[in-house]
């Protein structure tokens, strides 16, 4: 691996003017690369996020909250609480039990169970919406039944919730099985050994050892649920005032030209997603030993 | 599939228990649905799923959302690996407000993003001000897209390559500079190989979520057939004609095709890390 880098320079010739240590790049090279960095996250990622609030606020601050107090915004709203309430607890409940079967016990097919986890993270959100429609739609079989008995799911707050937890699928347990691997079984099995129940061991020795990661994954969990519109657009019917969340009415106001209410409603959801990063940095620097996002890769 | 995760012995409870819903959930919210997307694509049969996907507009929605996904993957993979060099080796005033800033795209939700990125780069927008100026166009256009594709994609490479440069011990690189390499050699020949597997991780996250990415896209693209059409907005149409069974066909040929890019780019992963090693 070193044989090319066996062609010694003369060690004379282009000595910097200053001493560095040779395992550090030229100031110049180092300013302009932080300048590169920096510009180039300015312009791809402060500049939209910025420019959401100066449009919400373009015709000034009455009128963007005037406008997330009609009767559209505030079920908006009120939907995409509703949803996020119910498909992030579902998810926390799997993520822990699919990361407890994963990291506690030894059997055939881990890689291949791990694999059908992390699927929906390869799959277009569109494409997810559109199996969930071909499965739940009035057409399908199951779909057909459901409708019949007064349950309808596509068009329907539980299609939404469907969508949301496909999405989201993968994001607590892929938080929580790096952590519980490195912390192991030997603690389980010390309080089992002393004659705790399992539901013991897991509530006094399990799920203290992994609260922050369990904390870190509901809050993407929740980031994206809140967020997402390729796949509840495709179940949700899109019905004003009953099917469409925040993403949605976003899309419909921007489509009618009602620039100030739609960037108004973004900016909510903007504060949203910043809240959680503020969190997420905030867990990071506080319990990074407990998390597994620096081990990840 | 009972049989296939078959417990060895263990003293830990729960098993059934975690298993059971491990395996429902799995069932009821991926399974199942990917399932019957499948089931309508074989009951539509193959030649009539063909006939739909070989048509001109769905070829070029196909590989307009490919050849963007991979061109955005492509400079997230580059401009990810300078962020993640940057962010771990140099210390500048800001340095942990700009870290937590590199993961605001997976924090702002897509349709926020879509139009955020459409008013900036609108022709009165700011950055599409400039450039009607210098007399180009870029909503409505590829570029666009691109850019839209190249936001919801910046964070994945950086986020897997900058724990594996913290990592890097310091010695590799003195041994580096003593036998005699520039620090340029060193960063080309040492350094970059180390990064490589991480970095590919990345791309492939990167290439996935472009690929299938709908909300930030359809505001900035314009969605003109043949030019601007992305492959998801396509599947939307073809439902919102109630045409389930086109649908279902394009759903499946991205799924095979995603597929089958996942696959490749993880054998060439597996590639590298036995070329290189792991880090």
């Amino acid at each position: 691996m070193f044989d090319d880098a066996l062609h010694p320079t003369p060690a004379t010739a282009g000595r910097p003017a200053k001493w560095r240590p040779a395992t550090e790049e030229s100031r110049l090279t180092r300013i302009l690369l932080i300048a590169a960095a920096l510009g180039g996250l300015a312009i791809l990622v402060v500049a939209p996020l910025a420019v959401v609030f100066a449009e919400a606020l373009a015709r000034g601050a009455a009128q963007a909250v005037t406008s997330l107090t009609r009767p559209e915004a505030t079920s908006a709203i009120r939907l995409t609480l509703i949803v996020a309430a119910i498909s992030v607890p579902v998810n926390a409940v799997f993520g822990i039990a699919a990361a407890w079967t994963i990291t506690k016990f030894d059997f055939r097919g881990k890689a291949f169970l791990i694999t059908l986890i992390d699927l929906p993270f390869s799959i277009s959100p569109v494409v997810a919406g559109l199996a969930l429609v071909l499965l739940f739609g009035t057409n399908s079989l199951i779909g057909g039944w459901l409708v019949a008995s007064g349950f309808p799911i596509i068009f329907a707050l539980p299609g939404i919730v469907l969508a949301s937890i496909f999405v989201t699928f993968p994001f607590v347990a892929r938080e929580l099985i790096p952590v519980m691997i490195e912390q192991g079984r030997a603690e389980e099995e010390a309080a089992l050994t002393l004659g705790a129940s399992g539901w013991r061991a897991f509530l006094t020795v399990t799920l203290p050892n992994i609260k922050w990661a369990l904390l870190y994954g509901v809050l993407l969990c929740n980031a994206r649920a809140m967020g997402e519109f390729g796949a509840v657009a495709v179940v949700s019917g899109k019905i004003r005032g009953q099917t469409a969340t925040m993403p949605i009415t976003i899309e419909m106001l921007y489509n009618e030209y009602l620039s100030v209410a739609a960037f108004s409603l973004a900016a909510v959801l903007a504060a949203l997603g910043l809240l959680t990063l503020a969190l997420k940095t905030l867990l990071e620097w506080r319990h990074a030993d407990q998390l597994a996002a620096g081990r990840r890769h | 599939m009972a049989l296939a995760f078959r417990l060895q012995k263990s003293p830990m409870p729960g098993f059934g228990l975690g298993m059971g819903i491990t395996l429902a959930m799995l069932s009821l919210i991926v399974i199942l649905p990917v399932g019957a997307l499948l089931a309508r694509g074989i009951s539509y049969g193959p030649e009539a799923v063909w006939a739909t996907i070989n048509t001109p507009r769905v070829w070029a929605a196909l590989y307009l959302s490919f050849r963007l996904a991979f061109l955005a993957a492509l400079f997230n993979l580059v401009f990810g690996t300078l962020l993640a060099w940057v962010l771990a080796r140099y210390d500048f005033p800001g340095r942990r407000l700009v870290d937590a800033l590199v993961d605001l795209p997976f924090a702002l939700p897509t349709a926020v993003a879509g139009i955020a990125l459409t008013a900036l780069y609108a022709p009165n927008g700011i950055f599409g001000g400039i450039a009607r100026d210098l007399g180009g166009k870029i909503a409505y256009t590829q570029w666009g897209i691109l850019i839209a594709l190249i936001f919801v994609g910046l964070p994945f490479v950086t986020r897997t390559v900058q724990p594996v440069i913290a990592e890097i011990e310091q010695e590799v690189e003195e041994a580096s500079a003593t036998l005699g390499a520039g620090r340029f050699h060193t960063l080309r020949r040492v350094i970059l190989p180390m990064l490589l597997p991480a970095a590919l991780t990345g791309f492939a996250l990167s290439l996935a979520r472009a690929v299938g990415e709908y909300g930030s896209v359809i505001f900035i693209a314009g969605n003109l057939p043949m030019k601007t059409e992305i492959a998801p907005l396509l599947i939307v149409i073809k439902l919102e004609e109630f045409d389930y069974d086109g649908a279902a066909a394009i759903g499946i040929a991205m799924l095979l095709i995603s597929f089958s890019m996942l696959l490749a780019i993880n054998l060439i992963q597996i590639w590298s890390r036995r070329r290189i090693g792991h880090v």
